[in-house]
């Protein structure tokens, strides 16, 4: 027994020491070393640099974010990232699906606020085949984004407040997002991951229940959002750790092509809702919010207030709603419905072509964005007249906010790190497709 | 009659001992959430107020895998992230339950391409496959409650303690459900 | 009301104008690309970048075409410039000295597609590890991928007490 082990513990050894010496690190690391930093050394610096490795697993990247610091003492002296722990080749699966078949997994990219990558994807899809919406179909399109914003910004701030050591707001934030769970739950039958949004239009109507629930969720969401800004908006830790530190700012957010919270945290009033609008945003009010100290607590009081803004845009909506069909007119593009499927000849052709083979789309290409909570998120397809997309291309912005990281982290101190990480917002499903 | 003796042979002390054992063993299985994609947003919601994982003895969340007993994969295991799991699953102490969260992990999922691994049991031992796309938190919640099962079932001093305090070698406990004769100690 | 004639107006450099459903893009030879991209971003506003989009029109000559998308953020104009490449000499100018956040977009394309961009500082794979072979996104790699081009981690670690092939020991 004693044999085997020896022999058992020997080839283990052998085998590491091949794979300390194997490619997969040498290039990042000669790239963490080589890369020009702006952080000069303190004059009684450590002899040795270390290379430190906040791994793909570890509980406050975000997700599956590798982070390589190299390190003197305890500030920042470069940084690099590595992504594609999450990449499962979705621009490779949209060409070998139709469009209606890809919008389950548009659900999971930024998976934390799933309805608005529904609206983002079918937006595009119909800015390609030139589909008009009914107005109530709008109108549910963007309060499934708004509310999706809410859920997206309270995990934001909740896990902002975990990384930097308030539980509390993690779990209270997730009290509330579980109610909006619930309303989920009644419009579109799942909790999240919801593909509920059609090309055309969506999968069903909302019920008054639905709209009751919501109603009595924004009624009780002042006080939630209240509690949790009585608890960290005087407090002198939250305020310490966050203030001053991850400045970026605007020209360089601009070149890097930041949108979303993280821009408007750094003095740029830019929001798609109002620069280059869509749906019925036009007929809303509501307000940009922006702060301009570009560090991390700018960004996450943009969020904060976001969270109001949108459940007033919610509320607009409610009120305005209109009576009307929630489907395009378009019978050739766009899905029956079932019970017309089960009863009539021509919707049955229909169902058929549509499902097996697609839409006949025209050929050429087309690009639809929407402010989604992180950015600008965009789809742009290259079409060739079938059914499938010849190329999509996702332009996810948690992909671009997260190449501003290294940039962020020179010369921050290693606990800046998280809170840093956390108020760029990272989902890695978006960033790494 | 010496201790190795007494543990090896089957009678009432060893059994009950068994029980008091396992008892403690499955009210008390803390999780390695090893959260990658969607499902991690379940995870923590299944670890969140509404369905409280920390009735179930899993207060803590530990985050390191030499603390913890029960590891949760829970998101879309790439080929690139394969090898960080098997690293993790192999730093864990024994005895180590896996759970396979959700479709992807279990075969997949919707995810038939070049990078995604076809079901982590290719490269894991998995104890408790759990379906959905994600599964709701009372399905893992209900995995949580199989494992527990499978811990309460189990023989910690049947096979494989050896206890030899003759030379200096360390203590060797093998006791997970997969050892199946004493033959591998 | 930004046009592609301005640019050609200004600088004399060719394009050749595609359509974007709605959205006004331009070919650009692979000569001039850089320049007249330095012109968009000083002289037209355009310091937005949006995106880098490789794709493989699978057609004997020119296969690959490079797309940038970038944005005007005070006339809140999109604008689409667009490059070709041949499969045996598929380098194209970088543009990452330009925006800086061409950087990652190209280097993706690079994974993706095998497209050399010239000039970028630090041109390795994004997302697949830097051993693995091939170029996902052409149209000749299939969807399941090529078996055994990323190994599986070996399961005869120290602790491993199983063999995996077959069934738990």
């Amino acid at each position: 027994m004693r044999e085997n082990e020896e022999v058992r513990n020997a080839r283990f050894i052998a085998e590491n020491a091949q794979a300390i010496h194997d490619a997969p690190n040498q290039k990042i690391v000669k790239a963490l070393m080589s890369r020009d930093t702006t952080v000069t050394l303190s004059e009684d610096a450590l002899d040795n640099e270390m290379v430190l490795n906040m791994g793909p697993q570890h509980p406050a990247t975000h997700g599956v974010l590798r982070v390589l610091l190299r390190l003197d003492g305890e500030t920042v002296i470069s940084a690099e990232c590595e992504l594609g722990y999450l990449h499962r080749g979705y621009e490779k699966l949209a060409e070998n699906m139709t469009y209606h078949e890809f919008i389950p997994h548009t659900d999971r990219l930024d998976y934390i606020s799933p309805l608005a990558n529904n609206v983002a994807y079918c937006q595009a899809v119909e800015k390609l085949m030139h589909i008009e919406l009914p107005p109530r179909a709008q109108y549910i399109r963007v309060i499934c984004a708004e509310l999706a914003r809410i859920s997206s910004h309270l995990m934001a701030i909740g896990a902002l407040a975990m990384d930097v050591g308030a539980l509390t707001i993690f779990v209270w934030a997730l009290r509330e997002r579980e109610k909006l769970y619930d309303i989920f739950d009644i419009i579109t039958g799942v909790r999240f991951t919801v593909s509920y949004m059609r090309i055309g239009g969506m999968a069903q109507d909302i019920t008054d229940e639905a709209i009751k629930m919501t109603r009595d969720f924004l009624a009780g969401l002042p006080e939630a959002i209240g509690e949790i800004g009585k608890l960290l908006h005087k407090n002198r830790i939250f305020l310490d750790r966050c203030e001053g530190i991850g400045i970026m700012p605007a020209s360089e957010a601009l070149d890097l092509g930041w949108g979303g919270p993280n821009l408007r945290g750094s003095g740029v009033a830019s929001d798609l809702r109002r620069d280059n609008p869509y749906l019925v945003y036009p007929e809303l009010d509501f307000n940009v919010i922006t702060r301009t100290e570009c560090d991390v607590l700018a960004r996450y009081f943009v969020r904060f207030d976001e969270v109001k803004e949108s459940a007033k845009i919610v509320r607009q909506c409610l009120d305005k709603l209109p009576k009307g069909p929630i489907f395009s007119d378009d019978a050739k593009k766009v899905m029956p419905r079932k019970g017309e499927v089960y009863t009539k000849m021509e919707d049955l052709i229909n169902d058929f072509m549509l499902v097996n083979f697609g839409q006949d789309t025209p050929k050429g290409e087309s690009y639809s964005a929407i402010e989604s909570s992180k950015g600008e998120l965009g789809f742009y397809f290259v079409s060739d007249g079938t059914g499938s997309p010849w190329r999509t291309k996702i332009r996810s912005p948690s992909f671009v906010a997260l190449q501003g990281l290294p940039r962020l982290l020179e010369g921050a101190m290693i606990s800046d790190i998280v809170a840093i990480i956390g108020s760029i917002d990272p989902i890695m499903g978006e960033a790494d497709k | 009659m010496d201790l190795s003796d007494a543990v090896q042979s089957e009678g009432f002390v060893t059994s009950k001992l068994d029980d008091i054992v396992n008892w403690a063993r499955k009210n008390a299985l803390w999780p390695m959430p090893l959260g990658i994609s969607c499902c991690a947003i379940e995870m923590m919601a299944f670890a969140g107020p509404r369905y409280d994982v920390s009735r179930f003895g899993s207060e803590v969340f530990r985050f390191s895998p030499r603390q913890s007993d029960l590891l949760i994969v829970a998101g879309t295991v790439t080929y690139k992230m394969a090898k960080v799991v098997r690293k993790i699953y192999d730093q864990m102490p024994d005895p180590k339950w896996v759970i396979a969260m959700g479709a992807c992990t279990s075969s997949g999922g919707m995810y038939r391409t070049y990078a995604v691994v076809q079901g982590i049991n290719q490269f894991l031992p998995v104890d408790v496959y759990i379906a959905g796309c994600p599964p709701r938190p009372d399905s893992v919640l209900k995995a949580l409650m199989m494992i527990q099962d499978e811990v309460a079932h189990d023989k910690p001093f049947k096979r494989g303690t050896i206890i030899d305090m003759t030379d200096d070698k360390p203590l060797i406990q093998i006791a997970t459900p997969n050892i199946i004769t004493p033959a591998h100690v | 009301m930004f046009s592609f004639e301005d640019l050609k107006a200004a600088s004399g450099i060719e394009f050749q104008p595609i359509d974007i459903n709605g959205d006004a893009g331009a070919l650009f030879d692979r000569a001039q690309i850089a320049d007249a991209a330095r012109l968009l971003k000083e002289k037209f506003g355009f310091v937005q970048f949006m995106d880098v989009v490789g794709h493989d029109r699978n057609e004997r000559k020119m296969r690959f075409e490079v797309t940038y998308n970038l944005r005007n953020p005070t006339s809140f104009e999109r604008i689409f410039i667009k490059v070709r490449c041949d499969e045996r000499d598929s380098h194209v100018p970088s543009l990452a000295p330009i925006w800086s956040g061409a950087n990652w977009a190209e280097r993706e394309a690079f994974d993706m597609l095998g497209i050399v961009f010239d000039g970028h500082p630090d041109l390795r794979r994004m997302y697949l590890p830097d051993e693995f072979a091939y170029y996902p996104l052409r149209k000749d790699f299939p969807l399941m991928g090529i078996p055994g081009s990323i190994p599986l981690p070996s399961t005869e670690g120290a602790d491993a007490q199983f063999d995996i092939k077959g069934q738990n020991v």
